[in-house]
């Protein structure tokens, strides 16, 4: 590593030009750092902010702090141990990200995953979204000075991440799904626990519209602020809940089902106006919807293997390891060199709590990925900000963060 | 039609306008990709974008990849999706062995922008006429570019007491 150039500094007014108007370099603007660790920049963004008293002019993202070349990382690893990175980029859509990982290894692989366990996804992608929203709107609210908010939200997340750790072991980190299925059968508690979970939230969701939805203070933060139009949202890759909140009907679990999303029913709500209430708006009633597919995914799940039987991908049962020769080799063979998949590359995209998550997989045929990529709705989104930013006020900027829902980690992988 | 054989027409329909930029198509697995010349880029996204029945106006992003030691070496997948028709499509150029550069597609889709300074990053693929081209991921002095198949997976090693001064001699810290 060379020495530090005094040029490349940060800070130094050469690095500025693009990013700020030249109003600033005569000194009629002032340029303000925001981040990398303010509290309400969910994560560590910096925003460098160009303003004029109150108002933004000009409003420049920087990102990568929180890079962790996780992509790198899972080109040195086996399939089926990148997919326990998957999880570690969007920490809140943990179970989401595996999904993606998964479909795309077995859109690869062509690998048939059995009904159970596409249910079983289903309700846990869910379920996933609504432990995402939920932090979402604690952060959110606590952002705009609801504070209570922040603490209902975080007591009913409590109960999503109990039935995660019931089934995986791990609140957060489940790496639950493996290619063919799952990675074991859900446990006899499981069903009662997410039927207590339905009865109990719904009533919940009634209460945070009670505090917020009508709430004029909310109304003031949120209501024309932060606008982008349905034309600048698609420019700018917007998608999930900040491109529908523009009022484009775009879910890509109802574009191109994947993972048995065609069987269920539920509606896809759609904002107007593109302003930070309309986004508001469209995850609370995700909420709704997202506990109308985990009831239909629960009354229906059907019965059967959880994973696929192709024993060429997928690991044996432990019980016929005692008297079946060809399950030890296999077993034997997939631990200790993997599989080899044939050579190729696939893409595949999935409706994220923020947005659309695609994962782009090329394969040598070797037994690791020759390269990942994991295309964030968080990335896309931070890219737009500027957009949604120019012309409010400096107190707008926190709602407007807030309100696209940027996970750092899914920015920066 | 499903949506396997409109993305083939969409994809045959491009091929068939514009014979010069395009090379060759391929499918795999459902996922239809053109291959095209690094040179044409713009031309085809602009098609891509303005063209009735096409309409591939959503850019989901652009990936670099290293094929190393194969030649050539660098390509990079763009992501397109048309929201009218539903269609996804891939296209795919191959850059040069040495200098990979290409032009930027930011004049068509303005949502490329992170995602070309992400390749100039990860894979030092120069995109040319980018509006901000800067790393994004990586500090602004960072050397190198992590996700090229020659650039080693670094681990630190572990400083004891017994060697804490010669490890400590080589660390980049930010100087003066």
């Amino acid at each position: 590593m060379t020495r530090l150039d005094e040029s490349q500094w940060e800070g130094d007014l050469e690095t500025l030009k693009g990013l700020v108007s030249d109003r600033a370099f005569a000194g009629e603007t002032m340029v303000l750092n925001m981040g990398p660790q303010h509290p309400s920049t969910h994560g560590v963004l910096r925003v460098l902010l160009e303003l004029d008293g109150e108002e933004i002019v000009n409003c420049a993202p920087d990102v990568g702090f929180l890079h962790t070349g996780i992509e790198k990382t899972m080109e040195a690893k086996r399939y089926e141990q990148a997919i326990t990175l998957t999880d570690r980029a969007d920490y809140l859509n943990n179970l989401g990200n595996n999904l993606v990982f998964c479909l795309a290894m077995e859109k690869l692989f062509e690998l048939d995953v059995p009904p159970r366990a596409q249910y079983l996804r289903v309700l846990l992608a869910e379920l996933t979204r609504i432990n995402s929203h939920l932090v979402w709107l604690g952060t959110h609210a606590l952002d705009l000075g609801a504070m209570s908010m922040m603490l209902y939200c975080f007591r009913e997340r409590e109960r999503v991440l109990v039935i995660f750790e019931m089934l995986s072991g791990q609140r957060m980190m489940t790496s639950y799904f493996r290619p063919g299925g799952v990675w074991r059968e859900t446990v006899p508690e499981f069903e009662p626990a997410v039927r207590d979970f339905l009865n109990y939230f719904p009533a919940k969701i009634d209460d945070y519209e009670r505090i917020l939805t009508e709430n004029p203070l909310w109304l003031d933060r949120t209501q024309g602020v932060g606008f982008i139009s349905a034309e600048d949202a698609i420019r700018y890759g917007c998608s999930g809940p900040t491109l529908r909140g523009s009022g484009v009907n775009w879910d890509i679990r109802k574009a191109m089902p994947y993972s048995s999303y065609e069987d269920f029913e539920f509606d896809v709500p759609v904002g107007q106006h593109g302003d930070v209430y309309d986004r508001y708006m469209v995850r609370i009633q995700e909420m709704r919807q997202s506990v109308r597919i985990v009831q239909q995914a629960l009354d229906r799940l059907p019965d059967g293997p959880f994973r696929s039987n192709n024993r060429k991908y997928v690991p044996p049962p432990r019980s016929e390891l005692g008297h079946s020769m060809e399950a030890v080799i296999h077993h034997f063979k997939l631990w200790t060199e993997g599989f080899r998949p044939p050579k190729g590359e696939v893409y595949v995209r999935v409706e994220s709590p923020r947005g659309e998550l695609g994962c782009y997989l090329v394969s040598d045929g070797g037994p690791k990925p020759w390269r990942v990529h994991l295309r964030t709705p968080s990335f896309a989104h931070l890219s737009a900000l500027p957009v949604m930013t120019k012309g409010y006020m400096i107190a707008d900027v926190v709602g407007i963060i807030g309100s696209i829902d940027i996970v750092l980690g899914d920015c920066d992988r | 039609m499903t949506t396997f054989e409109q993305r083939v027409s969409a994809a045959k329909a491009i091929q068939d306008a514009l014979p010069d930029a395009v090379e060759r198509l391929y499918e795999f697995r459902g996922d239809v990709t053109l291959v095209i010349k690094s040179e044409k880029i713009v031309d085809v996204c602009r098609y891509c974008r303005d063209t009735d029945g096409l309409q591939f106006d959503m850019f989901s992003g652009v990936t670099g990849v290293d094929y190393y030691p194969d030649s050539p070496r660098f390509a990079l997948v763009y992501h397109l999706y048309s929201m009218r028709n539903n269609i996804s499509l891939e296209l795919k150029a191959y850059l040069d062995d040495e200098t990979p550069s290409v032009e930027s597609v930011t004049s068509i889709y303005p949502a490329a922008n992170w995602f070309e300074r992400e390749a100039y990053d990860m894979f030092g693929i120069q995109i040319n006429n980018h509006p901000d081209l800067r790393r994004i991921l990586m500090p602004q002095d960072w050397e190198g570019h992590p996700l090229r198949k020659d650039y080693p997976l670094g681990y630190e090693t572990v400083q004891f007491s017994f060697n804490f001064d010669e490890i400590n001699k080589h660390k980049p810290y930010a100087k003066e």
